[in-house]
């Protein structure tokens, strides 16, 4: 049994300060889009901060993490190194995925981050899969799969959630229910858009959380956390929240209006709330979280040096990583 | 040298693969208290329990994706496919994720799962007929094995099972119920390495799976109109073994390639123009594909029949080229 911790203030500055530096780390990564530094796709993870903070604080080393294309949060929430993040969204030799992933993919296995997946839906199973490895190794790890409002009208989703629930799977289903998938309304999607509902189908139990309240959804993660490793099959967690930027960087956002964007922003806006809580309640004071404020500054803004400066991955190593044992045998054959 | 059937060559790779290694598991639909739709597995669940042969729903995708995560996670999954046919409904797992993590995420870790899978016909009609190895055979990062004799299946099943790498290992239905010689002793067959089954001197003939034995029966008649055929057995479709067909066509100087599947885009085709590129000065005649009639697949057993190539095709084939030597 997880006990709720003692909120100390060292727990619940980190906590701001992972969430400021979400904020700052993409802000500054669309400034390099518009530069032309990154290329492809570049989703971005700005309101949604509380939901990978508050979850991911709950894990344990042991535990893993798969995710999907909008990963920079759950990455830099996990404390994937916010350089080799920036190099990767470069493409450089030095990105966490040696520049072959890019934006969508970025993966450290020494966290036990296995990945953000850019087939919405499709690492569901996935991560079904290595809760069936930790099952069958008798071991005491979870692991937490991460998905949109959009995946769950996927046929993977619902293959998946069967098949947890049915084995029992040490897996924690976290929606992020962000009311949009890509530009269509949840509510025009899905035949049941109180998402945790279809969780119940399967029996798995489920439950809404308000993800933009950190504190909350680590509250929700905690109690996820004590039902799986209690043995009872898989927790889920639909955390809402809101997305302040497009769905990515081409989106012109023609499917919502500025006025519902700009009411998120202003009144749930998960990191002026949190700090409006840290200062009312003694935490912290203002001064405090703009000394973090600033450290982050500078944090990533080192991390955009050192991916700047970073070196392109050579060309004849394009053909690495295709196969472990690329062959042909023959040759191994006649040696 | 015992005689066992194809199935049960496959069964003793299984069993033994999973007495070696813990890490070894089934999964399935109906592998277990079905016994496996072919029968490949029957007596498994008995033997080593639903821990190491598990029976899934009839859910493709997630059969190959819990497999994967599997495989992520340390384990040797051996996942079956039904059909092949149902593989199209796990193409997303297959294509973007099991033939991609290892490059994609940099080298930095792996999924070798195994995806066991059956291809065949015999009045099933449309969606129950197809072979589609070629679809699997274009993506980088897969390899794709067709045995064709009970030896080469045990051989190559176990060395799919402990190669680094995914592999899709697909067997004909067809040959299920053939016999042939498989040693007491371990032994593996190397993935990527093509097997001449036949030598001669006039003609090679390139084929895999049942197409092997189709063209040994064509070999046999041409033997009494004198004509030498070499056949060459592909095995591995990918990474494809292509020494070892130019090797054969420098001798013979004359090709046919025969596959139970359609022509266009496949690896017949592919195969041709390997030979084009790398031993075009060698060919007495042009290349000549055998393979099956580009419709879906009837229903009506003289209409199937009429669709797959059989013996007089590659006889017919055979005679066209060599028809044509100096």
């Amino acid at each position: 049994m997880i006990e709720q911790t003692v909120l100390s203030k060292e727990l619940l500055l980190g906590f701001y300060r992972q969430m400021v530096l979400i904020r700052r780390f993409e802000d500054k990564a669309a400034e390099m889009y518009t530069l032309g530094k990154i290329g492809g796709f570049l989703h971005l993870y700005n309101g949604e901060e509380a939901v990978a903070v508050g979850a991911i604080s709950v894990l344990r080393p042991e535990d893993h993490i798969f995710t999907h294309y909008r990963d920079h949060g759950h990455a830099l929430a996990r404390g994937m190194d916010p350089r080799r993040v920036m190099a990767e969204l470069f493409g450089k030799a030095t990105g966490v995925s040696r520049g072959r992933g890019g934006s969508m993919h970025l993966a450290d296995p020494s966290l036990r981050f296995w990945g953000g997946y850019a087939i919405v839906g499709g690492h569901i199973p996935l991560a079904c899969g290595m809760a069936l490895a930790v099952q069958y190794r008798g071991a005491d790890e979870v692991v937490l799969c991460i998905f949109g409002d959009g995946a769950t009208n996927i046929g993977e989703f619902h293959e998946g959630l069967n098949l947890a629930a049915l084995w029992k799977l040490p897996v924690i289903f976290l929606c992020e229910n962000n009311f949009y998938g890509m530009g269509t309304h949840v509510r025009r999607a899905a035949s049941t858009p109180e998402i945790y509902r279809r969780a119940e189908v399967y029996g798995i139990r489920s439950e809404q959380v308000d993800g933009m309240d950190v504190l909350a959804v680590r509250d929700a993660m905690t109690r996820a956390m004590n039902h799986v490793r209690g043995g009872n099959g898989p927790y889920f967690i639909e955390a809402l929240t809101y997305r302040f930027r497009g769905h990515s960087m081409a989106d012109p956002e023609l499917y919502r209006s500025r006025e519902e964007v700009e009411e998120w922003r202003r009144q749930r806006d998960p990191i002026v709330r949190f700090s409006a809580y840290l200062t009312q309640n003694g935490y912290a004071s203002a001064d405090e979280l703009a000394a973090i404020e600033q450290e982050v500054e500078a944090e990533v803004e080192e991390a955009v040096r050192f991916a700047e400066e970073s070196p392109e991955p050579p060309l004849e190593s394009v053909t690495e990583y295709v196969y472990v044992n690329p062959g042909p045998a023959r040759r191994v054959a006649h040696a | 040298m015992p005689e066992l059937t194809f199935r049960e060559a496959l069964r003793q790779a299984l069993r033994e693969e999973m007495l070696r290694d813990e890490r070894v598991f089934l999964m399935g639909e109906d592998i277990g208290a079905y016994g496996g739709s072919y029968a490949v597995t029957r007596g498994l669940l008995e033997e080593f329990g639903e821990k190491r042969v598990k029976d899934t729903p009839i859910a493709e995708a997630a059969i190959v994706g819990l497999a994967t995560g599997a495989a992520i996670g340390g384990l040797k999954p051996v996942a079956e496919l039904m059909t092949i046919n149902f593989s199209l409904l796990a193409a997303d797992q297959i294509i973007n994720h099991l033939a991609k993590l290892y490059y994609m995420f940099g080298g930095q870790f792996t999924a070798p799962a195994v995806i066991r899978t059956a291809a065949g016909w015999g009045q099933l009609g449309a969606t129950h007929s197809q072979f589609l190895e070629v679809i699997y055979s274009h993506v980088p990062g897969l390899k794709v094995v067709m045995p064709s004799t009970p030896y080469d299946a045990k051989g190559l099943l176990k060395a799919a099972i402990r190669d680094p790498d995914p592999v899709l290992f697909i067997e004909h239905t067809l040959l299920y119920g053939i016999r042939g010689e498989v040693p007491d002793e371990e032994y593996l067959v190397p993935i990527g390495l093509a097997d001449v089954k036949r030598p001669g001197r006039d003609v090679t003939i390139v084929a895999y799976a049942r197409m092997v034995h189709v063209a040994m029966g064509a070999a046999r008649q041409l033997e009494a109109e004198g004509v030498d055929c070499e056949i060459v057995d592909l095995r591995t479709l990918r990474p494809l073994d292509i020494e070892t067909v130019i090797e054969s066509v420098k001798k013979t100087n004359h090709v046919v390639i025969v596959e139970e599947d359609w022509k266009s885009f496949g690896v017949g085709a592919e195969v041709a123009a390997r030979i084009a590129e790398q031993a075009f000065d060698y060919l007495d005649a042009p290349v000549v594909r055998v393979g099956m009639l580009e419709v879906p697949m009837p229903y009506n057993r003289t209409l199937e029949r009429h669709v797959v190539p059989d013996e007089a095709d590659v006889v017919a084939a055979v005679r066209s080229v060599v028809g044509s030597r100096v």
